[in-house]
């Protein structure tokens, strides 16, 4: 398979898929050809690695740093597809989804995929702002799915403040287009990033300047960034809990990609204003503030939630630091929490079910009721908390001693910040998992699959992490400058 | 055709955007809201069909007849329907006084020249008016956005935002059509979807006033 096949099926595949998911009636069967559809997509995001890539062009780019993102969103895209099969049977059986929701959101879903593939491959920027867009629109039926009024305010916060930050983020790309013009010329190759990566070194800095500052509030309203991070608690909460996973390990990801596409404009551009700084406030204050509000959550997908928004923070601190080290901390940070927070929505899903609440006063001794579940999730928490063995242990340690070694200030920031957040985790969890029995104690109709695969790879990755991959991402954190 | 009149027709139509953006501010009945709008959109039409004539790009006629249909009449008169179905001509909520979001509106456009005329001083004239004009109707319609609690009010404020992005992409000389469309696209369905949702939340509640969505606040319950 040529890679512009390859490329070509990431985007083709959802598309049909979800024309034949709005068309087919049968929740089963949908519910498999979900499945099927993101395979496929995992595949052929996979055989993009090895097989030889195309010429960017005016509209498509592969490269080293957006396979990255691609494989581990297909992946995550692929998982999530097994656990949704398993969760909207039971949805449907309780009556929450009718059919015909069911028809829509599986359709929806394979949308989102393809919305999310396109802003990852996109080469121009406006593409890659539509695509974006298209994703964010999606989302938002998918959360007010349930149609209760919690979720439909869920769904309005979100529409309103996603639109607000896509409308930023246009009006920045458009700036960067304007600071393009005179150097590259009218038309389609001044919003061709390969183009505007090769000549930015002479665009007007202060255009520039102003563009990324739209562009930084405007995407990371998307990631989740404090102050605009509003939005994503309630979408995380009221949304069926596949769309959490995916969000936290999907969408977030996607936008903090557009957002390190033109921050590398930038690096590039000497007289710029230099946008790292601007990522470790913004990723710090999140990272702080997050951790902080962990502590009065009484609902378990809102905590997991203000979890993420702490999470993204890291990674846009690590990022902003840059430099070889905290860019490869930062990407591997990426990359776990991206497996770990949908393993643990996963968990979190089927526990919701089987309890019947998402409150967590209301939810205990889970260890006991339902032990795989519940290990399930404490070994989640026990991940995403950071503590050794695990993967993100290793990657929040790469993070810290990196930066350590250059801002020890900004070093104790962070690290205050992760133990803040750290005994929030375990104090919830301790609720959550141990102690008394509450709440139903049903059996759960559940596939164990997903999380546990998820949670293997965090565990292998946090004691061995094969030399090809620390090799792929070297290069890429190289790439980012 | 080049020289003062051509400059200083852009640059009216172009202001009396910002103007007519000023003007929804003060609105505080649904109807006359929405008849702003559509000025809004006409305005909008008129100053980007200028924009194809003096830049000799046939496409810009596209986006201003996308401009003048939809957003001028087919969004205005469905909107008008779901206002009398939904029954809620009486006055608009506004969660801040008048006189404040007016001097707010004002401190806006201040702001959005002083930022937009000073960072692009080597651009073309006309782009940089454009473009300093353009933010000033994204940010009037983000406040109208906050102070507005009334659900389709605060639609015509985003679609004022996306008026606002129209004339900043057209203001920039060459820029691909892709992006246009796609705006005008968006809009559209931003409308369903917002469609949508009016008459979910009609269903649930009654009412189409956000703030009535509040009740429940997350962890509040």
């Amino acid at each position: 398979m040529t890679s512009f096949d390859a490329v070509t099926a990431i985007l083709l595949v959802p598309v049909v898929a979800a024309a034949l998911l709005a068309l087919l009636p049968g929740y089963r069967v949908s519910a498999r050809l979900n499945v099927l559809a993101a395979f496929l997509t995992l595949a052929a995001a996979l055989s993009l690695f090895v097989s030889e890539r195309p010429q960017p062009g005016r509209y498509i780019l592969v490269d080293d740093l957006n396979i990255v993102f691609i494989a581990l969103g297909s992946f995550v895209g692929f998982t999530t597809s097994v656990f949704s099969a398993s969760y909207v049977g039971h949805e449907l059986e309780i009556g929450r989804l009718t059919p015909t929701n069911l028809r829509f959101y599986h359709a929806m879903y394979q949308i989102l995929m393809f919305a999310m593939n396109l802003a990852l491959v996109a080469n121009n920027i406006g593409l890659m702002w539509v695509a974006v867009e298209l994703a964010t629109l999606t989302t938002v039926l998918m959360v007010g799915i349930y149609r209760t009024h919690e979720a439909l305010e869920a769904a309005w916060k979100y529409f309103i403040l996603g639109s607000v930050g896509i409308a930023l983020a246009l009006f920045g790309t458009i700036l960067v287009y304007m600071a393009a013009n005179p150097v590259i010329g009218e038309g389609l190759d001044a919003m061709v990033w390969t183009v505007l990566i090769e000549r930015a070194a002479s665009f007007d800095a202060a255009l520039l300047d102003v563009a990324f500052i739209f562009l930084l509030l405007g995407y990371g309203t998307k990631v989740g960034l404090v102050p605009m991070h509003a939005w994503l608690p309630d979408a995380h909460a009221e949304g069926p809990t596949p769309i959490s996973a995916v969000l936290s390990g999907l969408l977030l990801n996607v936008a903090l990609y557009a957002v390190l596409r033109f921050k590398m404009l930038l690096v590039v551009n000497p007289a710029a204003l230099a946008p790292g700084p601007l990522m470790v406030a913004m990723g710090l204050v999140s990272l702080v503030f997050a951790s902080f509000m962990l502590y009065r959550r009484r609902d378990i997908k809102r905590m997991f939630a203000y979890s993420s928004i702490e999470h993204m923070g890291i990674i846009t601190f690590a990022l902003g630091m840059g430099g070889a080290l905290a860019n490869f901390g930062g990407l591997l940070h990426m990359t776990m929490h991206s497996l770990t927070k949908s393993a643990i929505f996963f968990a979190v899903g089927h526990i919701a079910q089987v309890k019947g609440t998402q409150k967590i006063a209301d939810m205990g001794g889970l260890t006991v009721t339902h032990p795989v579940l519940g290990w399930g999730l404490v070994l989640g928490v026990v991940a995403i908390a950071g503590m050794p063995p695990l993967g993100i242990f290793m990657s929040e340690f790469l993070v810290v001693s990196s930066t350590f070694a250059r801002e020890p200030l900004l070093a104790i920031v962070m690290v205050f910040g992760l133990l803040v957040g750290l005994g929030a985790l375990l104090m919830h969890l301790n609720t959550v998992a141990f102690g008394e029995p509450r709440g139903s104690t049903a059996a759960a109709q559940a596939s164990f699959v997903p999380m546990f695969a998820h949670l293997a790879l965090v565990f292998a990755a946090g004691i061995y992490l094969p030399a090809p991959l620390v090799a792929w991402f070297q290069n890429v954190a190289k790439l980012l400058g | 055709m080049r020289g003062g009149l051509v400059f200083d027709v852009a640059h009216m139509l172009a202001g009396s955007l910002v103007l007519v953006s000023l003007m929804q501010l003060y609105q505080d009945r649904l109807y006359a809201l929405l008849n702003v709008f559509a000025l809004h959109a006409v305005v909008l039409a008129m100053s980007v069909a200028w924009q194809a004539a003096i830049q000799h790009a046939p496409h810009l006629y596209v986006t201003a007849t996308i401009a003048l249909v939809v957003k001028a009449i087919i969004i205005p008169v469905a909107l008008h329907r779901i206002i009398v179905r939904l029954g809620v001509h009486r006055e608009i909520e506004t969660a801040v006084g008048i006189g404040l979001t007016m001097l707010a509106g004002i401190g806006l456009v201040a702001l959005s020249m002083v930022l937009m005329l000073r960072v692009t001083a080597t651009a073309d004239p006309l782009a940089r008016e454009d473009l300093a004009f353009a933010l000033s109707v994204v940010l009037i319609g983000l406040l109208m956005m906050v102070t507005r609690r009334n659900a389709v009010s605060q639609v015509i404020g985003f679609m004022s935002v996306e008026n606002g992005l129209v004339l900043a992409a057209t203001g920039a000389k060459g820029m691909p059509l892709v992006v246009e469309i796609s705006v005008a696209f968006s809009i559209l369905v931003a409308f369903i979807v917002i469609g949508i949702f009016l008459f979910r939340i009609r269903e649930r509640f009654d009412t189409v006033d956000v703030g009535a969505l509040d009740r429940v606040r997350g962890d509040q319950r």
